[in-house]
């Protein structure tokens, strides 16, 4: 027998394998579709402190090996969430659960993060700081390892759960990043969120997204994901879950090598909604044929000799 | 939701870049006309999806413009292709509010669910009236299937170079009892200004997975914000702001 198990910040998964945010709604639409006790976690829509309603659309386009989206952080607000869908997901699920917050201000990610840890049904804590900050200009907070410092330390005050970080790729520097957010009290970092992207049709000459501008995600973007993990983990101490274009078990099992502890699946996901289990059942072979019996053995392990 | 390969049996053309496919497979998920599949295609990383025009015991048909690589793709694969679909998706027309005398309108690639739907209500006793729009001649398609039913069959075409000059709205009849809607969104709007029925109304929109988990495919309604893919594509008259 393998053992898929992994621990993230003092929360062991029985796998390592987690539905995106963004891509598995709240979960429990889809616990028709399979038993989601076999996931390793789940991690929540992400969640602002006022119900938003999202991009104008098209809000989706394609692109090779990829898609691009513009949802917008649509979702009905953090107390809807708290009180309706993780209820909810906890008549059907009993594993770890993630919940993802997003905000546009200090305040507002402390509050809502502040919420987020009171509630029981929430494990941890995946604070997206890739939303644009409304005091600062624009600029994503997590496009500068000050602005993601203070949110970060603001956030660690309000909540007592694993914090985890997600980052965005859009930076010169995705290492100074996360160690600011590992000095500022993170106990993990998620990364990367999806790349700056767009598509024109050429018949109207006009962007396909409403919004202009949306985030790539999928298997165009897999060795981007993979470069900043391995450079993420070289620079901090703390747990990575690391997701970008993450569609089967060689792939999931490379993240690993790069040192991610966990995987998230976004876009594979949305192409098969099976992709999730299909990964997991794909991991105990795969690590019959690679000689290894512990999963967590393999996080970090191609770092050895660089 | 069903996930299942489905192997072609047939592509057809049936009009000027218009096709329609039968896939043999599966199609235990669907419970109403104007539901929808969507298909992986080699080479493209989103489904492309497409209404079920009609479906039975062993497999279902799809009738699709060519607009783009994807539908492209999809007309030439040969007769055996197996293909990765998601069927069963959307909520799909409900017959049950349609008295005796409904009205179906499609225009062009909205047609095709207009058949399903029109086999359904003529099989719980109603009377389906249909009209059925296009740009031109050469883009006309399933007038004949539709007078097979039994329907009351009018084609209008932009250009008047088949049946009726003019839009649809052009050529409403009086005296239904309800109407149903599929096609280019001007088309709908101006469907859903005319009625004086009470009606459902089928809606597209761009969509990531098809199934409700990525928040693509968002529609505002009088009941706040709706997935076209899940709570659609089919929508209450009643609940459509444009
Ligand atoms: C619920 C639903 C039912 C549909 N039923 C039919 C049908 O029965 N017959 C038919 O001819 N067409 C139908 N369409 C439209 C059909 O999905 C598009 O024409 C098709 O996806 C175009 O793909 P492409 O690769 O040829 O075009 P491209 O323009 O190259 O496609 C690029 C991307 O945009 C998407 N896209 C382009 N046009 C549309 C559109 N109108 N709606 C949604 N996504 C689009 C594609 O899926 C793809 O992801 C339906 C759309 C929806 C949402
Ligand atoms: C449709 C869609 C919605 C997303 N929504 C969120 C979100 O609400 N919060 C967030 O932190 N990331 C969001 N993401 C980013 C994903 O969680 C993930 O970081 C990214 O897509 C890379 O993984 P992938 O290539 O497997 O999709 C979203 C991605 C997609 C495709
Ligand atoms: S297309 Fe993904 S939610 Fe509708």
């Amino acid at each position: 027998m393998v053992d898929l198990s992994v621990s993230l910040g003092g929360i062991r998964l029985q796998n390592p394998v987690i539905p995106a945010s963004g891509t598995f709604g709240f979960g429990h639409e889809f616990a028709s579709y399979y038993d989601l006790n076999r996931l390793g976690a789940v991690c929540l829509k992400g969640t602002t402190l006022h119900p938003r309603f999202g991009n104008e659309t098209p809000r989706i386009a394609e692109a090779p090996a990829g898609m691009i989206n513009a949802v917008g952080l649509q979702n009905p607000g953090v107390d809807a969430v708290l009180q309706k869908e993780v209820p909810a997901l906890r008549k059907v699920y009993a594993g770890p659960v993630i919940a993802n917050i997003g905000g546009f201000s200090v305040e507002e990610y402390a509050a809502c993060c502040e919420k987020a840890d009171r509630c029981p049904g929430i494990d941890i804590i995946e604070l997206n700081i890739s939303c644009p900050n409304v005091h600062g200009g624009g600029m994503s907070f997590g496009a500068s390892a000050k602005d993601a410092e203070t949110v970060v330390k603001a956030v660690r005050k309000a909540c007592r759960k694993p914090l985890f970080v997600k980052l965005s790729p859009n930076v010169t520097d995705i290492a100074e990043i996360a160690r600011a957010c590992e000095a500022a009290g993170a106990d993990g970092i998620s990364l990367i969120n999806t790349l700056l992207a767009m598509r024109i049709d050429i018949t109207k000459r006009k962007p396909v997204l409403a919004n202009v501008t949306g985030g790539l995600s999928g298997p165009a973007v897999f060795p981007v994901a993979l470069r900043m993990v391995w450079q993420v983990y070289k620079a901090v101490n703390i747990p990575i879950m690391g997701m970008g274009g993450v569609s089967c078990a060689e792939d999931a099992v490379e993240m690993l090598l790069a040192g991610a502890t966990a995987v998230q699946v976004g876009a594979a996901g949305l192409k098969n909604p099976f992709a999730c289990l299909e990964i997991i059942d794909g991991l105990p072979p795969l690590m019959e044929k690679l000689g290894v019996t512990k999963l967590s053995d393999l996080v970090g392990a191609a770092h050895q000799s660089y | 939701m069903n996930k299942g390969i489905y192997s072609i049996e047939n592509t057809r053309q049936l009009a000027k870049n218009t096709f329609l496919t039968r896939l043999a497979g599966d199609t235990s998920a669907f419970c109403a006309p104007g539901q929808f599949i969507n298909i992986a295609l080699d080479g493209f990383f989103l489904r492309r999806p497409l209404s079920v025009c009609d479906w039975d015991g062993e497999g279902l048909t799809v009738i699709y413009k060519t607009v783009g690589k994807g539908t492209k793709a999809l007309a030439n694969l040969p007769a055996g292709t197996k293909l990765d679909v998601l069927t069963g998706l959307g909520n799909g027309f409900s017959v049950e509010t349609s008295g005796l005398r409904p009205l179906l309108i499609g225009g062009g690639a909205g047609v095709p669910p207009l058949y399903g739907l029109a086999k359904r209500l003529i099989g719980k006793g109603a009377r389906p009236v249909v009209i059925l729009g296009f740009n031109t001649a050469e883009e006309v398609f399933f007038e004949k299937e539709f007078a097979a039913l039994d329907c009351d069959v009018t084609v209008a075409t932009v250009d008047g170079s088949y049946g009726k000059k003019g839009l649809v709205t052009d050529v409403l009849p009086q005296g239904t009892t309800y109407f149903y809607a599929c096609g280019p969104e001007p088309m709908l709007k101006a469907v859903y200004d005319r009625a004086d029925t009470s009606g459902q109304l089928s809606f597209e929109r761009r969509m990531g997975c098809g199934f409700g988990a990525c928040m693509g495919c968002t529609c505002r309604t009088k009941y706040g914000a709706k997935l076209i893919c899940k709570d659609g594509p089919v929508l209450e008259k009643e609940a459509v702001v444009w």
